[in-house]
């Protein structure tokens, strides 16, 4: 029998595996961040342990750094235990060495799962691990990539290993072209929106269909970026010419004969005609439509077209209850229509949405426009020191910045809100992020999960507009 | 690690669905490089009526007193009740630790998040699931009874009531239970393959030299 994508990955990175099934799996790339990781090294420190193999290890501090203030250097951190933190990874790497490290203020710093694919540290066929849930972004590149905990941070630090379960397999399949407007987010939001939150738990996704390999590697990182949103700690994509065209010339990429080589084995990465899957989902990309959350989970989605849910039409009193409670939360009443709902701000960026496509989509709304006199703030956060370069370059800056954007430096920002980004009590945002949860973005804040389209209209418009229509 | 053996708890029920580990412990308290000192932060958005954060004296805080762990018949809880998908979002381990911290050893659901599951066994958190109709009767007999205790046995895989008129049994996987009865260092039992992890990784590094650049 054919094996999956994820069989292959699996298999190639076996060490060890118990009758009961129990495994050990070899890791190839350790990217880590300034949150997770100071109780790791310190646990390995504690038992007088030092790590297994530091080349792996690829870090930078993205979470708790600011986009404004650089110039001030480690000063413009405020918040002296976020800058504890980030001085803290500065004394670990130091200490215990890393394949590269993109510190703080450092050009080439940005967020993880931005500055991984971008430096080439990301390839086709690793394993990636990284103590942060939205690691499966990684698995875009035909990887088996996925979050950890800062226990198996501290374990794979150790051992190179990570003690492991093989997960189910799942194929989600997305066929046929997508309406104008609608790109990678409004389709990975359907699919939760279809699957829910616990759609994929205990399984690893491949995401498969004409619409997934059409779309570009960027797309598809945003894809696999949420595919812990529907429940599965590892998306992935298989390998096509696409994967080889992004990966090719980059900093930590073969070259020469190794190129070459790695080239043939990478283009085994695909899951076999024959393979089975325990879960099969498919959707139609013709019937998806640019989309809007509307409450505290990303699975409570709906088309732009539509309305705010009426938790009376639901049946199930669990979940009723769990929509009466998220619908207060955000201040909505059922039935209003999405493009009635008006923002108080807008966030453009996060590991989901703050590549350099992202930042075109976003520009290309905005360009010659103003951001409405209603909106209190529109952020721009490039995904990484790179990605704000190149904007830069292309001169989509001036774009925001004419519009009324702040152009802010890199960094994982207003999607979590650890430093200083954030929305006050009540305020309603627009955000390009992948999490909706009550008081992701600051305490009382209301999140709208949307694309980079959808939020730089929204932010010109002061409401959602269906982006289908924006002329 | 603390070894989880059997624990006799007082349960305090948590009655939402998809309850995420921003909520569990909210982000402006993940600054800390310790493991420990969570506790006080745990459900902080639900349990206090002002905005948290690292530094405060937690204790004079206004509390939200219709907020489960505020309320005194749940005081001394060790055993959480909590319904499907709970430890969704975030992989923060900080959420089994401000768990633990706080004073629970088990908690008890339908279904649990992959990594949130996985975290709370490498810190003696004991992660039980039961059926849908099992919690809905464990979440009656909390309203019920004040004081509502369980005893949980990881070796006998059971959880049952004081007067042993509810016995429910749980799965667990063999390597974790064996981990958690014994409180075992993983990395000290990975380490014990170290021969193994060398040649595959000598192997690796010949086949596929680009990955070792």
């Amino acid at each position: 029998m054919g094996q999956t994508l994820y069989d292959k990955l699996w298999n190639a990175h076996l060490v060890h595996e118990e009758p009961d099934g129990t495994a050990l799996l070899y890791i190839d790339r350790h990217l880590i961040h300034e949150v997770t990781s100071p109780q790791a090294y310190e646990g390995l420190k504690l038992a007088g342990r030092k790590p297994w193999r530091s080349d792996s290890v690829v870090a930078t501090a993205d979470h708790n750094t600011p986009t404004t203030d650089w110039e001030l250097g480690i000063d413009g951190i405020r918040d002296v235990t976020s800058r504890l933190q980030v001085e803290t990874l500065d004394a670990n790497i130091k200490h215990y060495g890393a394949r590269a490290y993109f510190p703080f203020l450092d050009k080439r710093q940005g967020i993880v799962h931005v500055i991984g694919p971008e430096q080439g540290a990301t390839l086709p066929g690793m394993t990636v691990v990284c103590g942060d849930s939205h690691t499966s972004t990684h698995g875009a590149f035909g990887c088996l990539a996925h979050g950890i905990g800062t226990s198996e941070v501290e374990h794979v630090l150790a051992t190179q290993c990570l003690v492991a379960k093989k997960m189910k397999n799942m194929r989600v399949t997305v066929d046929g072209p997508l309406p104008r407007g609608v790109v990678g987010k409004d389709v990975v939001l359907a699919i939760i929106g279809k699957i829910g939150t616990a759609g994929g738990t205990g399984c690893a996704i491949e995401f498969a269909g004409s619409t997934i390999r059409a779309l570009s590697m960027e797309g598809r990182m945003t894809v696999c970026n949420m595919a812990i949103e529907a429940g599965a700690r590892a998306g992935m994509v298989a390998v096509d010419d696409t994967t080889i065209a992004y990966v090719k010339g980059r900093a930590l990429s073969p070259s020469g004969p190794q190129w070459d080589q790695a080239v043939v084995y990478w283009r085994t990465l695909v899951s076999d005609p024959d393979a089975k899957f325990d879960r099969e989902v498919s959707l139609d990309a013709r019937s998806i439509l640019p989309q809007v959350t509307w409450g505290t989970s990303p699975e409570m989605v709906v088309a732009v077209d539509g309305t705010v849910p009426d938790p009376d039409k639901e049946k199930d009193a669990a979940r009723r209850e769990g929509m009466e409670r998220a619908l207060q939360y955000m201040a909505l009443t059922p039935r209003t229509p999405i493009t009635d709902i008006r923002l108080d701000k807008v966030f453009i960026g996060s590991c989901t949405n703050s590549r350099i496509e992202d930042l075109r989509h976003a520009a290309a709304v905005v360009k010659g426009r103003k951001v409405a006199s209603s909106i209190r703030s529109a952020m721009v956060v490039p995904g990484s020191g790179l990605v704000k370069a190149q904007a830069e370059k292309e001169g989509l800056d001036r774009i925001f910045r004419d519009a009324g954007f702040e152009w802010r430096e890199p960094g994982c920002s207003m999607c979590l809100a650890m430093n200083a980004d954030r929305l006050e009590p009540g305020e309603r945002c627009a955000a390009t992020s992948n999490r909706n949860f009550e008081g992701r973005q600051g305490d009382g804040g209301r999140t709208h999960l949307v694309s980079p389209a959808m939020a730089a209209a929204a932010a010109v418009a002061g409401h959602f507009v269906d982006i289908r229509n924006w002329r | 690690m603390d070894a989880f053996t059997v624990l006799t708890g007082v349960v305090a029920p948590l009655d939402r669905a998809n309850v995420d580990t921003d909520q569990v412990i909210p982000k402006q308290f993940l600054k800390s490089i310790h493991r420990s000192g969570f506790g006080p932060n745990l459900f902080d958005a639900w349990r206090y009526l002002d905005h948290g954060e690292p530094g405060m004296n937690h204790a004079a805080r206004p509390r939200n007193p219709d907020f489960v762990l505020n309320q005194p018949r749940y005081e001394k809880a060790a055993i959480l009740l909590a319904r499907r998908n709970f430890g969704c979002g975030s992989s923060r381990e900080h959420a089994p630790w401000a768990l633990l911290d706080y004073g629970f050893r088990c908690v008890i659901a339908p279904s649990f998040a992959d990594i949130f599951f996985n975290n709370c066994f490498k810190n003696g958190l004991l992660p039980v699931v039961l059926s849908e109709s099992e919690v809905d009767a464990l979440f009656y007999d909390c309203a019920s009874f004040p004081g509502f205790q369980l005893t949980v046995d990881l070796d006998q895989q059971s959880v049952r009531t004081a007067n042993g008129s509810k016995v429910l049994h749980f799965e667990v996987d063999p390597f974790r239970k064996y981990c958690l009865l014994n409180g075992l260092d993983e990395i000290g039992l990975t380490l014990r393959q170290t021969d193994k992890i060398r040649a595959f990784e000598a192997r690796r590094r010949e086949q596929f030299p680009w990955y070792f650049r």
